[in-house]
């Protein structure tokens, strides 16, 4: 049912963890659904996304949307990060089953999320 | 890959055909092929070998042979009973009373029949572990009440319900009483007469029998109207040229796990038991789902805290290990398992199910393997959740 690329970020999850002292953390997704998704970032001066770091409450597609994600938005600045789409980040897998769509859309929410926060913290 | 160990823990979704059901089957694919209606003598052997077979889970059950209609397999039989019980006591009613913790093929069906005004139905709420009492029955009937509707053991959880509680009451009460006794039948000893069970469904794959055969046990005098028309077979009330090679798999199938419940049980129970015990000394916050004692001795629940069900399968089966769980992501829906949510878990701790199910195949070297593995999974992903705190 799911990719070798799915399976592969499930087994080998890229950027698994929290950072210290984050630049901005974004948390969406609840328990009662099942998934629950949780990026940190760290953003440098030049407004460059250093590092990330996901944790993640799901199913297989949810550890792996998270693991890609991050993969995906480390290194861009905060407005290319913003630009990945989840049909990106699904793209990058290889496809997902239609059921697990929902975690890639969680992904996403879970970036933005992590940078509003961040500008949320600057704007003070 | 290849040199991992291989174990299949999930013999409440199906169990492998054993090889004297195999063996049994063979000739009547090609050699026996003939019609058991037709007239020539082949067709009358193979006619015997049916009603061979019928006497089999007659005696097995402590039915007459002509109480056993066989049937395509579990979800015919539930939808036999409960549409044929409609039909055959349209004159008394249409109340119907069942539980939270049905399987879908009963809850389903009546759901979709009570949406189109076909029965009304009472679904009575299920204890922590999955159980509903005679009392409830009792209180929920009323002088239109057509059947009652429990299932004998439960699916996910394994929990064993009072049947011959119900059975008594529902016998006093002439009202008609049905179990889906798919998940107990060659797994726990099962006598319709001292049960006072009037319908019972029942399916071979679940004791190392063939898919796509079962049987349903129907008391003489029940009015079942049959929902399958056609030819005469199975004395009118289930048409269709019989599935011979699965009807003969079934019937030997079960007369082995019948002959040697005793000892397979202890042996089984005694390996379940090790699990029940040892997972949660090996892991911490994990809960067992399901009676502890009132349960089927193949059956092992437990909810996992701050993991995910669909990951704890996949991360088994890149071990070898193959099982079930009652989380949404293995379902399709957004919801978890029906009978973890009645018996009152919150969603999360239900999301985190994992049912292991065993069979006479199971061994002690496949235990310690998966004692071995589980604990390291289940440390490995609440590593990654966002819900746990590393101690």
């Amino acid at each position: 049912m799911y990719s070798e690329r799915v399976l592969d970020h499930f087994q080998n999850p890229r950027n698994m963890g929290e950072i210290e002292n984050p630049s901005g953390v974004g948390t969406v997704g609840n328990a009662k659904c099942g998934d629950i998704m949780k990026i940190s970032i760290l953003v440098n001066d030049d407004g460059i996304i250093e590092d990330c770091r996901f944790k993640t409450f799901g199913c297989g597609a949810a550890v792996a949307t998270s693991s890609m994600a991050t993969e995906m938005i480390k290194g861009k600045t905060l407005d290319e990060a913003q630009a990945v789409t989840n049909r990106a980040v699904v793209e990058a897998l290889e496809g997902l089953p239609p059921q697990k769509i929902h975690c890639s859309v969680l992904a996403e929410e879970a970036i933005a999320a992590a940078i509003a926060d961040y500008r949320a913290k600057q704007g003070q | 890959m290849s040199d991992k160990m291989q174990v299949y823990m999930d013999n409440a979704a199906t169990t492998k055909l054993c090889d004297e059901a195999w063996v049994a089957m063979q000739p009547y694919f090609r050699e026996q092929f003939y019609n058991p209606s037709s007239l020539y003598m082949g067709a009358q052997r193979v006619h015997k070998a049916v009603e061979d077979a019928r006497r089999t889970v007659a005696e097995a059950l402590h039915a007459d042979p002509k109480e056993i209609i066989f049937t395509g397999g579990g979800s015919e039989g539930d939808n036999a009973v409960l549409r044929g019980i409609v039909q055959g006591y349209a004159g008394k009613g249409k109340h119907i009373i069942t539980t939270a913790a049905e399987h879908h093929a009963v809850l389903h069906t009546l759901e979709l029949m009570q949406t189109r005004g076909e029965v009304e139905l009472t679904i009575l709420p299920v204890d922590e572990f999955g159980m509903v009492t005679a009392a409830q029955i009792r209180a929920a009937l009323r002088p239109d009440t057509i059947l009652v509707s429990v299932i004998f053991a439960n699916n996910e959880v394994g929990s064993i319900n009072p049947i011959a509680e119900i059975g008594a009451l529902c016998r006093a009460a002439n009202v008609v009483f049905h179990t889906d006794a798919v998940q107990a039948l060659g797994h726990i000893p099962v006598d319709v007469q001292a049960l006072h069970i009037d319908l019972l469904t029942l399916t071979a794959h679940k004791f190392h029998g063939p898919k796509g055969v079962g049987a349903l046990y129907a008391r003489r005098g029940i009015r079942l109207m049959p929902q399958i028309s056609g030819g005469g077979q199975e004395r009118g009330r289930r048409a269709g040229t019989e599935n011979v090679p699965g009807i003969v798999g079934m019937a030997v199938a079960l007369l082995k796990a019948v002959a040697h419940m005793p000892e397979t049980t202890a042996r089984i129970q005694a390996l379940r038991d090790r699990l029940l015990c040892e997972i949660p000394a090996r892991i911490p916050e994990v809960k067992l789902n399901g009676h502890p004692t009132a349960r089927l001795p193949n059956n092992v629940n437990f909810s996992i805290r701050y993991i995910e069900g669909e990951s704890i399968l996949l991360m088994l089966d890149l071990n070898g290990i193959a099982a079930s769980s009652g989380s949404a992501c293995t379902s399709g829906s957004l919801d978890p398992s029906h009978v973890l949510l009645a018996m009152g878990l919150p969603h999360e701790i239900a999301h985190g199910s994992l049912r292991l199910t065993l069979s006479e195949y199971t061994t002690d070297a496949e235990i310690d393997y998966v004692l071995d593995i589980l604990p390291q999974i289940v440390t490995r992903l609440r590593a990654m959740s966002p819900l746990y705190n590393v101690p």
